[in-house]
């Protein structure tokens, strides 16, 4: 919840029930420090605004209905110039400096101290997410974006195809990535918790369906993931995940993705060494269950058309329960 | 017996048959000659008539996205053809519906408004008519066989490169929407020419309507705003078609040079719709109010402001792209100092109606005004909202800004053009439109509007984007999008209550009631055909109101011009801005010509997108020779000085700066240099992108001197031709070789320059699709060659003239726009030397 005044609760309290409960997406509830002082600039605009617009319909009203007497003050050229010129160049005067001091604090804020890169790719419709330690070490994970809670974090944004933009409203605005360009984005998170996030540049077919989840963690949580989201997939010896996984590289999957540990070394598509320790399948589009992977696997074209992963229906009923067996137990 | 005032214009009565003279010459062709009609009440009814269907068209296309959208995880319409949709939707309602409409509205109420008999080229805008629903409707059929552009209406590459996006669907957008845009400048020619030559004597710029006002800024906005979304549209048709690098980063290229383009045209786009209809609401209220508009002159100069202005607020649509803070702060200074000439409209029109002298009457034109006020304050003020850059960063492609412009547009546009409706029927209806029906319309219109917007300011700032097929359903949007939907089919029925409104009493023709209103200005005076009998003297901003005969006076033709003097068609030409009477033009009539011409000229255009280029380039031909044979028409002999009554005796034949062809031929050359310099600023901003792919260093170096030094003695070379041409132009009646062997040898050097320009650089081996300079490079010549192929047509048509015995010393209009046009074409060719040829040495 923000740290505005109290009206600010009080009207995101009415909005969050306007809008019905959950609020994971939603800049009304912000959870980091650039869209916190972003909600408390939009409700001060707000209620300014509604005053205005309230002003101009008792105007209105004034001017249609009153007499000869109250009306008259409104029928010169001062009048105009008084209520067209005067008052909303001192409004604006006023809303144009704090909106700058909003902009710079949202810009100046330092970068974290300790040494973590965070790139993000957009790419027909998923999201790349690379971290690279200090010492310059990297992994990819996908859809899925791990930070320290409390430490502003830059992240430096880039597109393999074409326009994306990079949007958690729980966090901050939205910055566009741009073929060419890499675009740094400082997010702060302020409490721990999952928000979701989700592509705001029109990206062509599946653009809808490009979502994906942030994750604020307590720094020594955040720290113990990363030491375990950079090594390779956990083998399990189960029965159905020793099956999956040999299905997983004898069907050629591995061709476009990657699970660190295994001969799959593919590049085209997601990350998969932890995809069972992801909140969501498919860039948010589908819960992260056993169940699900199966049904991506099948059906992917309809889940989400266009997406660029073939649908496989060369696999048996059996078969399909243990890929999902095993994707699902890469925790 | 009747008195006539002795201090009028002219005297009365008038003689026998001079009405019917007029009928006779001003008379719409009938049965399928009607498609050949130019008269502006015909064909701006058909031009409103076309935009409405594509409101509805395009409204329609709305309705089935909020079906779509009415629930979460919905599979009515599917993933690609709802793209397919909103991106149609967004392109009909901006470039079929809104642009169009306003300008239908400029050619159908400007010569009324001014007295005068006609807009000074009346096949243009029939021509410009054309093109625009041909095209149109093409365009739009394109849903219903899946080969819609897909891209969105701002067709951002590089999604809407070949590569992401192949097939001609993106095609139809370019090719279509491209030629629709030449449309409009034509209309934008006429209006601008219109209003500044062609109004009643007596009518300064101080005493102009609004709504003229209003136009005139459009119309000089929209000179200065499309080149640059013509220029981007050339640029990605040429990168898609020829694999010119223009936007593709790997090569030098950059997808912002379009959203810079695109939207140094799309914001000027939103005043361009905005600022005729407030031009049309500042002649209503004062007419619902019975009293003068208080803070005419703080209008106008609000207006100005505004068009100005609105040049310099483009980076507030990229505000995310991460562009540098300075620009940041200064796009949104610009975008907080537009709201205040909005603010001096609204309380100019608040104080209006606080100086009313009677009851403000209440009708449908004032519920529909009312309804504006309200919306586009709130409209305004969110936009005050997204102009804070924090916020915008939140707000941007949400469906918070949906909300926003929806607005903007419908209350700022929409809810004025149904005020405009109900209120100026009467000009060409025999009967008005119900009030029963039309507080109806309202209030269903008011009501569902703000229901189905409202909720999107809290949807957007919920997290949803825009242009999202589908949504799941545990975001929490569920509930405000099934409002929205709700609200939406309220608002479509309103539409649907007018449009029985119109089918039950809308009837084209004369005879409706005189001035329904009690209005103050000319367009409800006494009209026909023939637009008002004579032409009558203003003296003050309400002539109806200040002088009480004047409608009995205008008809019994007691002012300027009640007759046909030369036996044609014609208006009285004032000047620019005292409006004293300077010539008559003759003015042409109904013709198959300008009709041919757009048929071909929109075929060739749309072949081109499905590749049918055979075919396309006949089609192209056939345009240029209809275009030929129209003109062959027009330039008619001098008849002699006539007498348009107040002891004036004015020419009917005028070359130079006074002639109404000399400023449409600058307003042209405007429009080409508002081309070039959107192409200079690409040329340059590509470079501090890139300036690793320029020459000499990434590039093969620029060819030797001597080749921009030839092409540029040719190109003055020509000029001078052209100049000793015009010395030496023959006397009535006769023929000199000398002139045409000029001409000939003028256009050959022009296409010299060209082409050695274009050899020069093939022979140091620039390819155009290696880099971005490259294509830059070839960009410059293929600019000035479409200026050259034009010039060269003219210079024939000129030498045909000549031939024909139909150019000489003092009929000579045709040589003069050759003459221009020429010079013009050097040089723009000349700044492309300097360009291509000295920055890179410069930098280098």
């Amino acid at each position: 919840m923000s740290k505005g005044p109290l009206w600010t609760m009080a009207g995101t309290g009415l909005l969050v029930l306007l809008a019905g409960c959950n609020s994971e997406q939603s800049a009304f509830t912000p959870a980091g420090a650039e869209a916190e002082r972003i909600n408390i600039l939009f409700w001060i605009m707000t209620i300014a605004g509604g005053l205005i617009l309230v002003g101009v319909i008792v105007l209105s009203a004034v001017a249609i209905h009153a007499g000869e007497t109250l009306r008259s003050r409104l029928s010169s050229e001062r009048f105009i110039i008084g209520a067209g010129l005067v008052f909303p160049v001192t409004v604006l005067s006023m809303l144009l400096v704090y909106g700058f001091v909003v902009l710079r604090a949202g810009a100046s804020a330092p970068p974290s101290d300790n040494g973590i890169r965070f790139v993000i790719s957009g790419e027909q419709w998923w999201w790349r997410v690379t971290y690279f330690d200090a010492d310059g070490n990297s992994f990819e994970s996908a859809n899925e974006l791990h930070i320290p809670v409390g430490q502003p974090v830059r992240l430096e944004l880039t597109t393999a195809d074409v326009l994306h933009s990079f949007w958690v409203p729980r966090l901050a605005g939205k910055l566009d990535m741009i073929p060419g360009r890499t675009n740094v984005l400082t997010i702060t998170a302020t409490e721990e918790g999952v928000s979701r996030g989700q592509c705001a540049e029109y990206c062509g077919g599946a653009h809808a369906l490009m979502s994906f989840h942030v994750v604020a963690q307590t720094p020594e949580d955040f720290e113990a993931w990363m030491a375990k989201e950079s090594g390779p997939a956990v083998r399990s010896e189960a029965g159905p995940a020793v099956r999956g996984g040999q299905l997983f590289l004898d069907s050629g999957c591995g061709g476009c993705h990657a699970i660190r540990g295994t001969p799959a070394a593919g590049v085209i598509g997601p990350d998969l060494t932890h995809v069972g320790s992801r909140h969501s399948l498919a860039a948010a589009t589908l819960p992260n269950t056993a169940e699900a992977f199966a049904h991506w696997i099948a059906n992917n074209q309809h889940i989400k058309p266009e997406n660029k992963m073939p649908p496989y229906n060369i696999f048996t009923r059996s078969e399909l329960e243990d890929l999902a067996f095993y994707l699902e137990s890469l925790q | 017996m009747q008195q006539y005032p002795a201090e009028l214009p002219n005297k009365g009565p008038r003689p026998k048959g001079e009405l019917e003279e007029l009928e006779r010459i001003w008379a719409t062709p009938k049965g399928f000659r009607m498609l050949t009609a130019v008269n502006n009440t015909v064909i701006g009814t058909l031009y409103i008539g076309a935009a409405l269907l594509f409101f509805v068209l395009a409204g329609i296309l709305a309705l089935l996205m909020r079906t779509q959208l009415a629930v979460p995880d919905n599979n009515f319409l599917g993933q690609d053809l709802y793209n397919q949709i909103f991106t149609v939707h967004g392109t009909t309602m901006m470039f079929l519906f809104a642009v169009p409409v306003v300008e239908a509205l400029g050619v159908m109420l400007l010569p009324q408004m001014l007295a005068a008999r006609d807009l000074p080229f009346p096949r243009l805008s029939a021509f410009a008519i054309w093109a625009y629903i041909i095209g149109g409707l093409v365009f739009f059929s394109t849903i219903f066989y899946d080969m819609a552009p897909k891209g969105g209406w701002f067709m951002y590459p590089p999604l809407t490169l070949t590569e992401y996006s192949p097939g001609s669907n993106a095609d139809f957008w370019l090719l279509g929407i491209g030629f629709i845009e030449i449309s409009a400048i034509a209309g934008a020619i006429e209006i601008i020419v219109g209003v500044l030559r062609t109004r009643p004597p007596g009518m300064t710029l101080a005493k102009m309507p609004i709504f003229a006002w209003a136009m005139l800024i459009f119309a000089a906005m929209i000179v200065f705003a499309f080149p640059a979304v013509i220029l981007a549209t050339m640029l990605l048709e040429l990168e898609r078609a020829f694999g010119w690098p223009f936007f593709t980063a790997a090569s030098g290229g950059d997808a912002l040079l379009w959203q810079h383009l695109f939207w140094f045209f799309g914001h000027p786009e939103v005043y361009i719709i905005f600022l005729p209809a407030a031009g049309l609401v500042s002649m209503m209220i004062p007419v619902m109010a019975q009293t003068p508009l208080v803070g005419y002159r703080l209008i106008v100069v609000a207006l100005i402001a505004t068009g100005f202005f609105s040049f310099g607020l483009w980076v507030h649509h990229m505000f995310t792209t991460g562009i540098p803070g300075l620009s940041l702060a200064f796009f949104s200074a610009a975008s907080m100092a537009v709201a205040i000439p909005s603010g001096i409209q609204v309380f100019s029109w608040i104080a209006t109606i606080a100086t009313r002298k009677s009851r403000f009457r209440v009708t449908v034109p004032s519920l529909f005004v009312m309804g504006f006020l309200f919306i586009f304050v709130l409209g305004g003020l969110t936009g005050v909202m997204v102009a804070v850059v924090p916020f915008d960063f939140q707000a941007h492609d949400t469906y918070f800004i949906v909300a926003h412009l929806h607005y903007v547009l419908v209350g700022g546009m929409v809810f004025p053009l149904f005020a405009t409706f109900y209120f100026w029927a009467p000009m060409v209806s025999r009967k008005m439109l119900s009030e029963r029906l039309g507080r109806w319309a309202f209030w269903l219109m008011f009501i569902g509007f703000n229901t189905a917007f409202f909720p999107m300011h809290i949807t957007g700032l919920s997290g949803m984007p825009r242009r999202v097929w589908t949504y799941p359903g545990y975001l929490g949007w569920d509930m405000l999008n099934l409002i929205s939907t709700a609200g939406a089919f309220i608002m479509a029925t309103g539409v649907l209550v007018f449009i029985i409104d119109l089918v039950r009493n809308f009837r084209f023709g004369r005879g409706g009631p005189e001035n329904p209103w009690n209005a103050g200005t000319l367009e409800f005076l006494p009209n026909d055909v023939y637009s008002t009998r004579s032409i009558p003297h203003v003296t003050s901003r309400d002539p109806l109101w200040d002088q009480p005969d004047l409608a009995q006076q205008v008809r019994e033709g007691l002012h300027y011009l009640p007759n046909a003097p030369t036996g044609g068609r014609e208006t009285v030409i004032t000047s620019v801005i005292e409006a004293k009477p300077q010539y008559v033009i003759q003015m042409p009539g109904p013709s198959w010509t300008h009709l041919a011409a757009a048929v071909f000229t929109a075929a060739c255009f749309l072949l081109l997108t499905v590749k049918a280029v055979a075919i396309a380039l006949t089609c192209g031909v056939l345009a240029i020779v209809s275009c030929i044979v129209w003109a062959w028409q027009l330039d008619r002999p001098d008849q002699g000085e006539v007498d348009i009554g107040g002891g004036i005796r004015l020419p009917t034949y005028m070359t130079g700066p006074m002639s109404h062809s000399w400023w449409a031929m600058v307003i042209l050359m405007l429009v080409g240099a508002s081309l070039f310099i959107s192409y200079v600023f690409s040329y340059l901003y590509l470079w501090t992108v890139s300036p690793e792919v320029w020459a000499p260093g990434g590039s093969p170096a620029l060819p030797p001197w001597t080749y921009p030094l030839g092409s540029a003695l040719l190109l003055t070379g020509g000029s001078a031709l052209v100049y000793w041409a015009e010395k030496r132009l023959p006397a009535a009646g006769r023929f000199s070789l000398l002139v045409p062997a000029l001409l000939v040898l003028a256009a050959a050097l022009l296409a010299g320059a060209v082409g050695l320009e274009v050899l020069g650089h093939v022979r140091t081996g620039l390819d155009p699709s290696a880099n971005a300079y490259s294509a830059m490079v070839y960009m410059a010549a293929v600019l000035t060659g479409q200026a050259a192929f034009a010039t060269i047509i003219l210079c024939a048509f000129a030498c045909g003239r000549l031939a024909a015995k139909r150019m000489d010393r003092e009929r000579r209009i045709t040589f003069d726009n050759a003459a221009l046009l020429y010079w013009y074409t050097a040089a723009q060719g000349l700044c492309g030397l300097v360009l291509i040829h000295g920055f890179p040495r410069l930098i280098g």
